[in-house]
């Protein structure tokens, strides 16, 4: 029937806690969570491979040995190798530090512009929203694929065109969340009680609003990494993204997804095995997140 | 506890109840040891501050608790049944035939998707009733609730409803299958003192026609001396004190209690008569175990003996009970602050300070004109207090936004500060016109930014409207915020780790940043507790004393409108109905609605008499009536000439005005009848 509160309302004038050490409850929270801890250990592995993943394979990841190709799983190549005879377990070792690059820059990126895209149209409203927001209505309309293949071929392939290109399209959708977010911030006092001391837009968005609505943004960019590891491994298995010879995942699948039917299917199997990991282990950490910051 | 034969079995008797809260964890207690009994058809009030556990016992007796909250000891026997000894089904059948809850939003106690009829069948349905035999009972339990149109009701959904309207038919179906006990958790908190009054009045009837037992719970003294017969007192858990509501409320003999009442400005106190008590200190936090008294702390009457043994509820004679060990000592408890205002009052202000000429705003909904607030008239002075009155929807905050340039006033009206032009906007106002006028808003927990330190909070404010800097701006910070009494350390703690008064006592400091020459007040007590109000009351009108600030006073709260008022303002649906001295408002001859304002407060000082209601709804404001805005409400209508001209504001007495018809001499004469009590005035 009614909404029950959780627990009577702490004590009138307690001061039971400094502001430091409300975050570090939450973060004892969070570390506390299964979801985090089982994610954190995927991605943390992810990135211990992007950083010395050249270095700690049991071969070069450009290494060709021309007299085992398309070998099968073995005791000396744990992965197999592929039609060139590179070790598959060290190329996906290796091939963590393109991605993870690629995604976090891009992801950064997207949620930079898509807050600052989301204070303006959600706290000017009127017709700035309103252009802006259709504006962004057309972009979503088409499949975001559709719309960085259209970006990276006017453009050239290469990782910075990449990196900005899903940057961009993730803009828009972060922009969305953080205005709704926006849109119910701006009606609180504390921002009329601003206007009425004289403060201008970009102090009341940028000063008053923004760490206030945090929580979303940083909930928006956990989500916003796994979908961009995603697009990313996506373009380059479509070859609009980073380019031969670097190790990389969606470029590994896309060399060798034709031998898949002779028999070779290590060769995919194990690259397309390391994207999914990596995905679930950011989307464990995004729950976790979510989770700690919602309560 | 009682030594008087009461009737068996009680509706309720609840016997040392003992409820903890699991929080990180380790149980919290949040209830210790609370007994009580409702006898049959009687009404007992439990009051309290928030935070003393009224809600908590509310939800423990229908076994609502919270998941991480649980009954640790005591029982709760409902018409003769132990609810520890019941199955999950004899639990659900008690909840649909023998006890019934009414919560505070009514609003959220409806299912929005479902229209009214089909929600107060499912009442009688799950009574075992047929579906054709409930849908006629359902619009019975409505008719029953006074509700005109019950039939039309039924087909509407609930956001289709007004708020009063929503609560008479949560009540329609609380009371539907007569259930022995109903407890009230706050049910008028939110409405109009008007619909409160109404709200109110059908409970008492209805408690007449069914003699259903009631167990009343509200932070509102004045509705529980109204509508109990018995009261308890609650304190961080724990029922202090116990008796006939009359008796604790005019006798009280707790210090918690005594303390409690003269916190309240009553019996039409004024802020010249000296500063309001105070309770010194703040509620234990939930979970602190104390060997004494709960209320040794803060209790001006403490002894050793209180520090070391807890006290019992020690029976007084008279069914009353105090678990104080120096009840008989009660009364003569301390006061927390002197009563003698220090400083001499301010001089005469002589000069207006502020002047609105024919102020009013339109608001377009849909091709629609709203008009908020139309032809205002206003004078400030320095240094005075002008109360502004009158239900939700009569144009109060948007007059208030007017002032601060937050809304734009339509063409025509003019605004003047010190004789000079003062503009529609903010922005097009001068900085020293911006600083003069300031606002502290009722919920602080909105107007704080709550990513902000105290310390932030208030120094942008100084260096925003004082244009101070470096050591200037930190000497006059320290300066500020010992004004409004708030200690050096809050400085660098955010608003969430304050309480609802240090809170307001923040807003207020930077309200006063820029040294302002009028501070709008907008309900700035309404979201506090009582022993809160008083010293926020107090700080606002010391600030006035020594600064000479004009205050804009808005609340729904009579007593406090009238504590601080100087003057009084009533409006009704966007017009002035009646402008004057406090003095001449509050007592006849007055304006009927000012008049049935009054008599809807329920009045913690006794003298109940006829009162005057008002039917039916507010009018939209969008579609106004004919002639005097009021006629369709107005209890002293006199005839057609109400519904077509509209009365002008005339000067009745000096000062004075008041827009009606009928002549001052003849309102004095219809209102000075010998029985009629206004709840202020002694």
């Amino acid at each position: 029937m009614n909404a029950l509160p959780a627990a009577e309302a702490p004590a009138a004038g307690a001061i039971d806690a400094g502001a430091g050490q409300a975050r570090r409850e939450l973060l004892r929270e969070l570390l506390h969570s299964k979801t985090f801890a089982v994610g954190g250990v995927i991605v943390a592995f992810w990135c211990f491979c992007a950083i010395f993943g050249y270095h700690i394979g049991p071969y070069g990841p450009f290494d060709q040995d021309l007299n085992s190709v398309n070998a099968a799983p073995s005791s000396a190549h744990w992965f197999g190798t592929d039609q060139l005879g590179r070790d598959v377990f060290s190329r996906v070792i290796a091939g963590a530090r393109t991605v993870l690059v690629v995604s976090l820059v891009a992801t950064l990126l997207g949620t930079v512009l898509g807050t600052i895209l989301g204070l303006v149209t959600g706290y000017l409203r009127g017709w700035v929203d309103e252009t802006i927001s259709r504006f962004i209505d057309a972009v979503l309309s088409l499949p975001l694929i559709v719309t960085a293949i259209l970006v990276i071929a006017a453009l050239g392939p290469s990782n910075v065109t990449l990196t900005i290109t899903i940057g961009l399209i993730f803009a828009p959708l972060i922009g969305r969340t953080v205005r709704t977010a926006v849109i119910q911030e701006r009606e609180l006092d504390y921002v009329t009680a601003a206007r009425l001391r004289g403060e201008n837009g970009v102090y009341i968005m940028f000063a008053e609003l923004l760490p206030n609505v945090m929580a979303p943004v940083m909930v928006e960019f956990t989500v916003r990494l796994g979908y961009a590891i995603f697009t990313a491994a996506t373009l380059s298995f479509l070859n609009f993204g980073i380019q031969l010879p670097t190790p990389d995942w969606g470029l590994d699948i896309s060399q060798n997804f034709s031998e898949i039917t002779a028999g070779y299917w290590w060769e995919v199997l194990f690259p397309a095995a390391a994207i999914a990991t990596l995905v679930i282990g950011i989307n464990l950490v995004a729950d976790a997140v979510e989770g700690v910051l919602d309560r | 506890m009682s030594a008087e034969a009461v009737p068996a079995p009680d509706a309720l008797d609840v016997r040392d109840l003992d409820i903890a809260y699991r929080v990180r964890g380790s149980d919290r207690s949040a209830v210790r040891g609370v007994s009580f009994r409702i006898g049959r058809g009687e009404s007992f009030g439990l009051v309290g501050e928030s935070g003393c556990g009224k809600s908590t016992v509310a939800l423990a007796l229908v076994d609502y608790l919270p998941r991480n909250g649980r009954v640790t000891g005591g029982s709760v026997v409902i018409d003769g049944r132990d609810l520890r000894s019941l199955s999950k089904g004899e639990l659900r059948r008690l909840r649909s035939r023998t006890v019934s809850m009414v919560y505070q939003d009514p609003s959220r106690a409806l299912n929005p998707s479902l229209r009214i009829g089909r929600q107060v069948a499912e009442v009688f349905e799950v009574a075992g009733l047929a579906r054709a035999e409930a849908v006629d009972r359902a619009e019975q339990a409505l008719a029953r609730v006074r509700i005109s149109d019950p039939g039309g009701v039924m087909g509407r959904y609930p956001h289709q409803l007004s708020g009063g309207m929503q609560q008479r038919v949560v009540i329609a179906m609380a009371l539907a299958v007569e259930p022995a006990l109903l407890i009230l958790d706050e049910p008028t908190t939110g409405l109009d003192a008007t619909v409160e009054a109404e709200v109110l009045d059908l409970v008492a009837a209805l408690r007449e026609e069914i003699s259903t037992s009631l167990l009343f719970i509200s932070h509102n003294l004045g509705v529980i001396a109204k509508m109990c017969d018995r009261v308890g007192v609650l304190y961080a858990g724990e029922l202090v004190e116990e008796g006939r509501a009359r008796e604790v409320f005019d006798d009280p003999r707790h210090p918690y209690t005594v303390g409690l009442l003269r916190c309240i400005p009553r019996r039409g106190r004024l802020k010249d008569a000296g500063w309001l008590d105070t309770i010194p200190g703040f509620l234990p936090s939930p979970g602190t175990q104390s060997a004494g008294c709960v209320f040794a702390d803060r209790c001006g009457l403490v002894e050793d003996r209180c520090l070391a043994e807890h006290p019992p509820l020690y029976p007084i004679g008279g069914g009353r009970g105090s678990r104080c060990h120096f009840h008989e000592r009660a009364a003569s408890l301390p006061r927390a602050i002197p009563r003698d205002l220090a400083e001499p009052a301010p001089a005469e202000p002589g000069a207006t300070l502020l002047e609105a000429r024919n102020l009013g705003k339109t608001f377009s909904f849909g091709g629609s004109d709203v008009h908020a607030l139309s032809g205002v008239d206003l004078e400030l002075r320095p240094g005075e207090t002008l109360g502004l009155v009158g239900e939700s929807g009569s144009g109060k905050t948007t007059l208030a936004r007017l002032l601060l340039g937050i809304v734009e006033p339509d063409e025509g009206s003019a605004m003047e500060l010190d004789g000079e032009l003062l503009a529609g906007t903010t922005q097009r106002r001068s900085t020293d016109q911006v600083k003069s006028i300031q606002i502290v808003f009722q919920n602080p927990d909105s107007a704080l930014n709550r990513r902000h330190s105290v310390r932030r909070l208030i120094g942008r404010s100084l260096s925003k409207l004082a244009g101070l800097r470096g050591q200037a701006l930190r000497d006059r910070l320290l300066e500020l915020t010992r004004s409004v009494r708030l200690a050096d350390r809050y400085l660098e703690v955010r608003p969430v780790q304050l309480s609802g008064g240090l809170k307001q006592r923040v807003a207020i400091a930077r309200a006063f940043a820029g040294n302002p020459r009028l501070v709008v007040c907008d309900e700035p007590t309404s979201a506090l507790d009582v022993s809160v109000q008083a010293a926020i009351l107090n700080l606002l009108y010391e600030l006035q004393r020594k600064e000479g600030v004009a205050y804009l006073f808005i609340s729904h709260d009579l007593g406090v409108v009238r504590y601080l008022s100087d003057r009084i303002c009533v409006l009704y649906l966007g017009r002035v109905m009646e402008l004057g001295p406090a003095a001449s408002v509050f007592s006849p001859p007055h304006h009927p609605y000012t008049e049935a304002l009054l008599s809807a407060v329920p009045s913690l000082d006794g003298g109940e008499s006829d009162r005057i209601r008002l039917d039916g709804e507010i009018p939209s404001p969008a579609d106004p009536p004919s002639g005097c805005v009021f006629h369709t409400r107005c209890p002293r209508k006199i005839g057609a000439i109400c519904e077509t001209t509209e009365p002008p504001l005339d000067e009745s007495e000096p000062g004075h005005a008041i827009r009606c018809h009928i002549p001052l001499e003849e309102l004095r004469r219809l209102q000075a009848e010998p029985t009629r009590s206004v709840p202020v005035g002694d």
